[in-house]
């Protein structure tokens, strides 16, 4: 049994939801008991869908079990065919399902059902959301690709490729669609599918046309593009086009399995990061500290673009999707951090109060950890929240992508200049540590939210440390206080770090500026 | 016309002694399971945790029926089965012991522990009545441990707060049979709510007033054959039974929703406890001239509307009372997902007999008839919401009754107010 408050993945048959959601004319039977139609509020209020999630749920009960619940799933998969007279159909069990053992996949071969029917085994007792999405859109294309339509000779034609991964309660996967589109677009290369999302099951039965596969999001499609390289020898790019550097590397890949020109698509004047990132106004972004945490694709992309785009420095690095654990060790190698791999949350805030970092790049769980300890934060990965779908258009892949990933990034982080003056005006009572950065919330002047802010429990290393054992000298604690409060933890620590290397029995004026000495970069 | 038919495909009522004809249907379920209980219970009782035992679904449901993740560290948490505790690898009791050993140490402030039943662990017949005897054993009397199901193959929703306060039933101190006469309100309300009505009874003269849930888990009100139970919530059913058991009398009233609702409501208690009816009149007549005005801010928007109830909460009954009597709006179709007749008879009695009564739910045919209703506002879960809006429907999260303060004179405004914001946003947006 393991202990949880927050899960940053759901079950697996939500994976499974959501590529029968973003998909059109599939429908999933779902051998479940009532209540777990709560997942389709995920679908109508998180993403906004203005349709239901096609989902049949056979909604069993407890005097039903060791009765009917088979009869029940027969039923209800008769129903769903006939009423969303669907093109095709995937039908599985939820965790509690699964323990009745009814056998969907079974179950449905021993009916005439006018459309096909996709078992799905989802382990639900092993496996999570994502591997559930990655395992049910590999058995949707393993089950309805015709392997007769396979790509044409290329003379005469434009080269076409498949775009695979883009799913319903993705991160920000509408809108990169849009960016990938412009650039194949631009390469002369013709989309013959985009698929989960929007594609029919009859779509995905030219699967084979392609000449090339191109992995958006390896979380959810890699599993299936390894099956259409071996069916269909179908070359896979797979190199994620998030941020300026990884854009040209995938433009560059793509131009040269396509034998098409790259020169265009990577003269997009619109990518204003470089120039952002240069001018001088940025230069506080350099080395600022950053903790980097999501699914390992736009983990790993986020600490690529920190360091080698915006020139920050990585202080921490991890994912909570073990499955693509190796991609986060060698990246953390890279970055020569320890790889955090958990799906624990109260982990991940142990880890991030240890690093101090002056910034948190995470998921909308670490958003909270990161208000709880008054840090600035940017979300860069799921799971999901209303916010991350935002009215405009947002992408984080492509040139576009890599401008609004420098908006998001940058915006929450004290300012340039707004951070000298907070250095040295430390003893203004506008700048008092509670006060924080003008243009976050907390700043308002209000003070029933600065008592709140107050009573969070802070935990001692950022707030104000007790006096560890006379250690410190009182004229130096005091010079401690006038360093900015977010890297007052790390300062303190390095100090004491610092003290106890050099055998100093006391911390003075002295010890702090030697330490600060050793350590400055 | 609304002749209360029985679809093809549904079970046949069970006619004779019903006073009411209800359409009762079986299919598809859009609602929560008991489980979503604790996103209230456990701010309720804040002495309290509660430990689901359950899967990652059920994990999930909290996280996302929470909405967002507004509590940085909750009352509540899912002890998640892995493959080993299925496999026998590991025993599940031993593997609880652990958990909650673990949960104790790090939160000392906890007082009593519910464990709660999911659908996983009432499926393999983890017995948690077993555990917690045998964990309260070891932690009483600093944490007391407690055990019930949220599971949804058991329990609706709001039915996971009946088998919560159910299982505080037996907890409760024995109250002499010669102790004096005693007025117990039965289910959560939101805390000023409940201070509201204490209030009112003070001012009555009813002075042995207790309340369960208390706000702190650990000091519950006594029951005994002296005690007259005043339900707040339309889902007490288990509850209610519970009581009894101990000797306790049900008031029979109507629930206190609107001016009328809550006069009603308080004074089926005061005439138990033989208030004098001038008295009554004096104490209750401020409030209740407050709540018709409140209500009447919002009778413009509603009269003459037609509304639908998708089942959810079992509150629909009662609420759709409200609607007609006091706002004169038409139900058209009154879903729940149970129907306790006993309870809710006074409030069957006041629904205008054009009103299509429905007990469970087919949830395809059910929208397939509000399409055909086409009723002014249906109210409904978050999952069709959103797709019914998108077809044209305006509509009203029912889980909002639920989580909002509805009950009382107080706040009868407030309660008229939900049902006519979605109609007054449909006419005021121009995009």
């Amino acid at each position: 049994m393991q202990l949880s408050v927050w899960t940053y993945e759901g079950p697996p048959h939500v994976g499974a939801m959501r590529i029968a959601t973003a998909m059109e004319g599939l429908h999933y039977v779902l051998h479940a008991p009532q209540g777990d139609t709560y997942a389709d509020l995920l679908f109508t209020m998180i993403e906004r869908r203005g349709k239901r999630p096609p989902v049949t749920y056979t909604t069993f009960e407890a005097r039903d079990l060791g009765k009917d619940t088979a009869q029940l799933f027969q039923d209800a998969a008769t129903e769903a065919a006939e009423r969303f007279k669907p093109e095709a159909m995937i039908v599985g069990a939820s965790c509690t399902a699964e323990l009745i053992q009814d056998d969907p996949g079974g179950l449905i071969e021993a009916m005439d059902l006018p459309c096909p029917a996709i078992p799905l085994e989802l382990p639900s007792y092993q496996r999570k959301e994502n591997w559930g999405a990655a395992e049910t859109f590999y058995q949707v294309v393993r089950h309805l690709a015709d392997k007769n339509v396979t790509r044409e000779p290329r003379e005469g034609r434009k080269a076409r490729a498949n775009i695979l991964g883009p799913t319903a309660l993705g991160f920000r996967h509408r809108d990169d669609l849009v960016e990938i589109r412009k650039i194949i677009e631009t390469l002369d290369v013709e989309i013959n599918l985009v698929a989960p999302l929007d594609a029919r099951p009859s779509d995905i039965a030219r699967i084979g046309a392609a000449d090339f596969n191109i992995v958006l999001y390896p979380e959810i499609a890699d599993e299936a593009a390894r099956w259409l390289e071996r069916t269909f020898k179908q070359p896979t790019i797979r190199t994620i086009p998030i941020g300026v550097s990884a854009t040209r590397a995938f433009i560059s890949d793509v131009a040269e399995v396509a034998g098409a020109d790259p020169t265009p698509a990577l003269g997009d004047n619109q990518s204003r990061m470089p120039w952002w990132s240069r001018s001088v106004d940025s230069t506080y972004l350099t080395g600022k500290r950053v903790f980097i945490f999501g699914d390992a694709t736009h983990a790993v992309a986020a600490a690529r673009i920190a360091r080698d785009e915006l020139g920050f420095e990585v202080c921490g690095l991890g994912c909570y999707n073990r499955e693509f654990a190796r991609e986060v060790r060698e990246a953390a190698k890279l970055y020569g951090v320890e790889p955090l791999i958990t799906d624990d949350h109260l982990a991940v805030e142990e880890a991030i109060i240890e690093a101090a970092p002056e910034m948190v790049l995470g998921t909308q769980m670490e958003r909270h950890i990161a208000k709880r300890l008054g840090m600035p934060c940017a979300v860069i990965s799921s799971p999901v929240h209303v916010q991350d779908f935002p009215a405009r258009h947002s992408p984080q892949m492509g040139f576009e992508g890599a401008n609004v990933i420098f908006d998001s990034w940058v915006h929450p982080l004290v300012m340039g200049l707004e951070e000298h003056l907070l250095t040295m005006f430390r003893e203004d009572f506008e700048f008092s540590d509670e006060a924080g950065a003008s243009h976050h919330a907390a700043h308002s002047p209000q003070q029933p939210a600065k008592a709140q802010v107050a009573t969070v429990a802070v935990p001692e290393d950022i707030a104000e440390p007790a006096n560890d054992a006379n250690l410190w000298t009182s004229e130096a604690e005091r010079e401690l206080k006038k360093i900015p409060f977010f890297v007052r933890g790390k300062a303190r620590r390095n100090t004491e770090a610092f003290a106890i290397d050099q055998g100093r029995a006391q911390i003075d004026l002295d010890t702090l500026y030697d330490a600060k000495a050793h350590y400055a970069r | 016309m609304n002749a209360p038919v029985t679809l093809p495909g549904c079970s046949q009522p069970d006619s004779a002694q019903e006073a009411r004809p209800v359409l009762r249907e079986r299919g598809q379920r859009e609602v929560f399971c008991g489980l979503t209980g604790i996103v209230w219970l456990h701010r309720k009782m804040q002495d309290a945790f509660f430990l689901v035992v359950g899967s990652r679904t059920c994990a999930h449901l909290l996280q996302s029926a929470a909405g967002v993740m507004i509590f940085a560290e909750p009352r509540f948490a899912t002890a998640i089965m892995e493959e080993r505790d299925l496999a026998g690898m590991v025993d599940a009791q031993d593997e609880l012991d652990r958990v909650v050993t673990r949960l104790l140490d790090r939160r000392p402030d906890i007082k009593t522990l519910f464990l709660v039943g999911s659908c996983p662990s009432e499926v393999i017949k983890l017995d948690l009545a077993k555990a917690a005897e045998r964990l309260g054993a070891q932690h009483m009397p600093n944490v007391r441990i407690l055990n019930y199901s949220g599971s949804g193959i058991e329990t609706t929703f709001t039915q996971g707060e009946d088998a919560c306060v159910t299982a505080l039933v037996p907890v409760m101190p024995a109250e002499s049979a010669d102790a004096p006469k005693q007025l117990l309100i039965v289910g959560a309300l939101p805390d000023i709510v409940e201070d509201q009505f204490l209030r009112l009874f003070d001012q009555l003269g009813i002075d042995n007033v207790g309340v369960l849930p208390a706000r702190d888990a650990r000091n519950l009100p006594p029951v005994g054959p002296n005690t007259c139970y005043l339900l707040a919530q339309p889902f007490l059913a288990d509850t209610a039974m519970a009581l009894e058991g101990r000797g306790a009398k049900r008031i029979d009233a109507l629930f206190p929703f609107g001016a009328e609702g809550t006069t009603g409501w308080l004074h089926a208690a005061a005439a138990e406890f033989g208030i004098d009816e001038a008295h009554f009149n004096a104490v209750v007549a401020p409030g209740r001239e407050r709540a018709k005005r409140a209500i009447g801010h919002a009778r413009g928007a509603l009269e003459g509307k037609r509304i639908s109830f998708l089942p959810d909460s079992q509150l629909e009954i009662p609420l759709a009372r409200f609607l007609a009597t006091e706002l004169g709006m038409e139900p058209v179709e009154v879903g729940t997902p149970y129907l306790h007749r006993a309870h809710c008879a006074q409030e069957l009695d006041l629904i205008p007999p054009s009103a299509r009564i429905s007990e469970g739910q087919h949830v395809d045919r059910q929208l397939d008839r509000v399409r055909a209703d086409k009723p002014d506002l249906t109210v409904c879960g978050l999952g069709l919401a959103n797709p019914l809006e998108s077809e044209g429907f305006s509509t009203k999260w029912a889980i909002e009754l639920v989580f909002s303060p509805i009950h009382g004179f107080d706040q009868a405004g407030d309660l008229a107010e939900l049902f006519a914001r979605p109609l007054r946003r449909r006419d005021v947006l121009e995009v």
